[in-house]
This record gives C-alpha cells, sequence and structure tokens, in this order.
C-alpha cells in the first residue's frame, strides 16, 4: 500500500510516493539519495540515525515516513549553509569530535540541536543531551570538548 | 513489516470509525516508539493504523481541580519541560525525564506510553503512587479509569480495543505532601530500570506523624506494582527510619521480578527494599524542603500584610 507524502528537507521540498510500511532513515537514504543519516541500531537505542524533525531530533529509524507528511526534516546534509560548515561541524573538526566516522552524522546533529536550546551548555547539560549517541570508538571526551567549544565558531 | 493501511483522521469520530472499519486488526499509532519496533520485530502486524498525530487540542497541560490534566497527546518532552509540572509536581517532571532519550521523548505521548503498558516503563510507578486517572475515550462516550488496576499484565490493560486514552489526570496533592521517583541505573543512563519506585508522602502538619503513604514500583512483576502492604505500616506511625526500612521490606514481599542481564530475581527484590527505603527518605526529605521553604518565605508575607496595614492606617 502507497501513499504520497509531501514534506520539506533541509529547506527544499520533497514529493515521494512510499509504501506504508517505509521507514523514514529508508526514504531518506535510498528515496531521496541522502545517505549522511547511518543506521546503526534499528531500535532508537544508539543515535546514528538521528534527524531533526520540525527542530526536534527523533530517531529516522522509529519514525515511518508518512509520518513526515507536512513536516520539515533536517538531516545532517542541511547543516551547512551555502557550502558553509556550521559551528557544531567546524568545531568538531577543529577539535577531533570523531573517530572512525559512523556515529557522527548522529552526533552533529544532535549537538545542533542542543545548541539551539542551549547555546552555551555545561559539561552535564551535554551528558544529559548526547546521553543517547553513543559512539563505539569511545571518543566522547573530544565529542563533549567540540559541543563545548562550538560557541567559538559562531558568528 | 508487512504492508497496512495508513489512516489520518482529523478528528476524534474519524479515528472510531476507523477502529470500527478494521476492527481488533488496526492499530492506534501516536509517536510510535514503541509500536515501530513492535511491528519491524513482527510482533504486532496490524492490517491499519489509525495515526492521532493529526488530532488538536490533545496535548495541553493545565491546571484542573487544583490537580493537573494532561492531554493523552502530550509528548514525554512537553511533560518534563513543562514549567507548570516543573513547579507543581517536580517528582512527575523527573520521572518523564528518565524515559529513554530526547529523541524518543520528542515523539513518545503520554497516552501511548501508558496504552503500551510496558512494566518497565518510568511514568506508572510515578503516576500510581500520585493517584493519577485516565480518561479513555469510544465511540460510545469516556469513562475515568484509575491507573493503579489499569494495568493487567505485560503489554495488557483494561482498554478496551476501541478505547483511546484522550487525557490523564493527577489529582491534587495534600499539604505537608512530599514525592519521589528512584530509577536504579546500574548499567547505562538511557536503560530500562532494574527496580524503581516512586513514594508520595504525607505527614500532620507537625511533621511528626505519616498521615498516608503510597508506594509503586517498576520492573519488579509483570506490570507495575503497587505497594499497599508498605503503605499500610506507614500510617499513622511517627516518622522513623525504621518504619522506612520496614516498609521497603514489605514492598520486597509484593515484587515478584524475572532474572535478566539486569539483574537476577533475588537482587531485584533485595534492590526492591532498598531503593523503597530510599524513595520514602527522599519523599521525606521533599516535605521538610518545602517546609523550610514556607517558612523562609513567611516573614515576607508578614512584612506584606503589615505595610498594607500601616497603609491603610495612614489614609484614615
Amino acid at each position: 500500500m502507497n501513499k504520497k507524502i509531501t514534506f520539506r528537507v533541509n529547506g527544499k521540498k520533497a514529493a515521494v510516493e512510499v509504501p506504508t510500511n517505509r521507514l523514514l532513515i529508508d526514504c531518506l537514504r535510498y528515496d531521496l539519495g541522502l545517505t549522511g543519516t547511518k543506521e546503526g541500531c534499528s531500535v532508537g537505542v544508539c543515535g546514528a540515525c538521528t534527524v531533526l524533525m520540525d527542530g526536534d531530533m527523533i530517531s529516522s529509524c522509529l519514525t515511518l515516513a508518512v509520518m513526515a507528511d507536512g513536516h520539515e526534516i533536517t538531516t545532517v546534509e542541511g547543516l551547512a549553509k551555502n557550502g558553509v560548515l556550521n559551528p557544531v561541524q567546524k568545531s568538531f573538526i577543529q577539535y577531533g569530535g570523531f573517530q572512525c566516522g559512523i556515529c557522527t552524522p548522529g552526533q552533529v546533529v544532535a549537538a545542533t540541536a542542543l545548541l539551539e536550546e542551549n547555546p552555551k551548555p555545561s559539561e552535564d547539560e551535554i551528558k544529559d543531551w548526547m546521553m543517547g549517541n553513543l559512539c563505539r570508538c569511545t571518543g566522547y571526551y573530544k565529542i563533549i570538548e567540540s559541543i563545548q567549544k562550538a560557541h567559538q565558531f559562531a558568528k | 513489516m508487512i504492508p497496512f493501511e495508513y489512516r489520518t483522521p482529523k478528528t476524534l469520530k474519524e479515528v472510531h470509525a476507523g477502529l470500527q472499519e478494521f476492527g481488533p486488526d488496526a492499530k492506534l499509532i501516536a509517536g510510535g516508539t514503541a509500536l515501530v519496533i513492535m511491528m519491524k520485530q513482527r510482533l504486532v502486524r496490524p492490517s491499519c493504523l489509525v495515526s492521532l498525530r493529526d488530532l488538536r487540542g490533545l496535548n495541553g497541560i493545565e491546571v484542573e481541580d487544583g490537580g493537573l490534566s494532561i492531554g493523552g497527546l502530550a509528548t514525554h518532552r512537553e511533560v518534563e519541560s513543562s514549567s507548570l509540572v516543573r513547579r507543581r509536581l517536580p517528582m512527575l517532571a523527573e520521572a518523564y525525564h528518565h524515559v529513554a532519550t530526547i529523541r524518543i521523548r520528542n515523539m513518545a505521548t503520554v497516552g501511548g506510553g501508558l496504552a503500551h503498558a510496558d512494566p518497565n516503563q518510568d511514568p506508572p510507578p510515578a503516576l500510581i503512587a500520585l493517584g493519577a486517572t485516565v480518561k479513555a475515550t469510544s465511540a460510545k462516550g469516556s469513562r475515568v479509569v484509575p491507573l493503579d488496576g489499569f494495568f493487567t499484565d505485560y503489554y495488557e490493560t483494561v482498554l478496551n480495543p476501541d478505547e483511546i486514552i484522550t487525557g490523564l489526570f493527577i489529582p491534587k496533592v495534600p499539604a505537608n505532601t512530599g514525592a519521589a521517583y528512584l530509577k536504579f541505573l546500574p548499567r547505562t543512563a538511557d536503560d530500562y530500570a532494574t527496580v524503581s519506585a516512586a513514594a508520595v508522602l504525607t505527614l500532620d502538619k507537625n511533621l511528626k506523624t505519616i498521615v498516608d503513604a503510597r508506594i509503586a514500583l517498576g520492573s519488579v512483576g509483570t506490570t507495575p506494582i503497587r505497594a499497599t502492604a508498605a503503605e499500610a505500616v506507614l500510617r499513622g506511625q511517627p516518622v522513623k527510619a525504621e518504619a522506612f526500612a520496614e516498609a521497603g521490606e514489605k514492598a520486597k514481599e509484593a515484587t515478584d521480578p524475572i532474572s535478566d542481564f539486569r539483574g537476577s530475581a533475588g537482587y531485584k527484590k533485595e534492590m526492591a527494599a532498598v531503593f523503597v527505603r530510599r524513595a520514602l527518605d527522599k519523599a521525606l526529605a521533599d516535605v521538610r524542603q518545602q517546609a523550610r521553604a514556607k517558612a523562609a518565605a513567611k516573614p515576607k508575607a508578614k512584612k506584606k500584610a503589615a505595610k498594607k496595614v500601616a497603609k491603610k492606617q495612614r489614609r484614615r
């Protein structure tokens, strides 16, 4: 059973016909070619598939594509504006916020959502917010440092 | 996941019509965080999903009869960050904050969580201890169901297939009452509890005698468990550590946990006693803290009253 959905992805209008059982992550990756969002655990625990829906972070592996109909989705591809990386991305590069990189899109999207709500979070606030984004290389110190220093890159 | 029909009704009437059309094969979906996992694992195979996401006016959080009324479609995140909930029932905000991660809390709804009825959830013990009720609505009308007795087994409740949780009500908390919710998490911060305990403690006005106590536990049975025997040993007793320890032991007897990677059944039982005692300690600290805050605020009120009197006298 298919359904036509219309939503905005990274500021652009997208219209696709999807089977009702299509997950949002698969729609983003395979229907729209946005492969920046990764699938890790598939049960909403690891945070690799983090995207923003109307500015709130969600697990795209637990969200049906049809649930995004009429909403605004932001993926890691939508963070840079006109080819300029956002402060979180710059800070991750500057302060080594990643190792193997598989969790990075989720980390960067989650950290962007955090700074949107709380521009200068404390270490505890960062840990509480980022608790659902796992890094199996265990590069947490650098990830926390990158988020703490991201404000340096804000205009 | 097998394919299914997906309906997006805009009114409750249309929701009821959708449920009627597909009968027990239809499932309601709100945030979907629990249901989608079960569908992926093929534990649930609905022929139709009736989405509640386009309904309006069912996510409000407001004061009602001195208590709190929360719409069934309010998200966990909305409850935990509501200034109203944080001010009036910080323990409930904390219980909702403990659920999984922010991503889940942004999607998962209050009504959906309760209907899912996983005995490991955080809000149910807190809500049972607070004496909360849910409003279940079908095409035939609405009924109010106390949460104590609402859960009947793993993922089972007293709800009929055609009923929707449209609201949650937490009654006004009596004077001199403290509340606490504790979650024992030996593994990771977003895990289910090994055991969780909620306590609501009401003292007399001198803060010396226990007038009432309500205790509920999570993760130690097929449903959240209200520890009525533990409550009974506290009522009418003077406030003292021995009474809390005894209540912990009684609560332990009410539990029936299973052994899993979060602990053996025996360990969970022991921890149930410990965490009930600690929850009572924390609830007591909460009562005392509130009393101190009230006392600290009083002189100011007196000053204000005195000023008022002075003003009146000047006018004369």
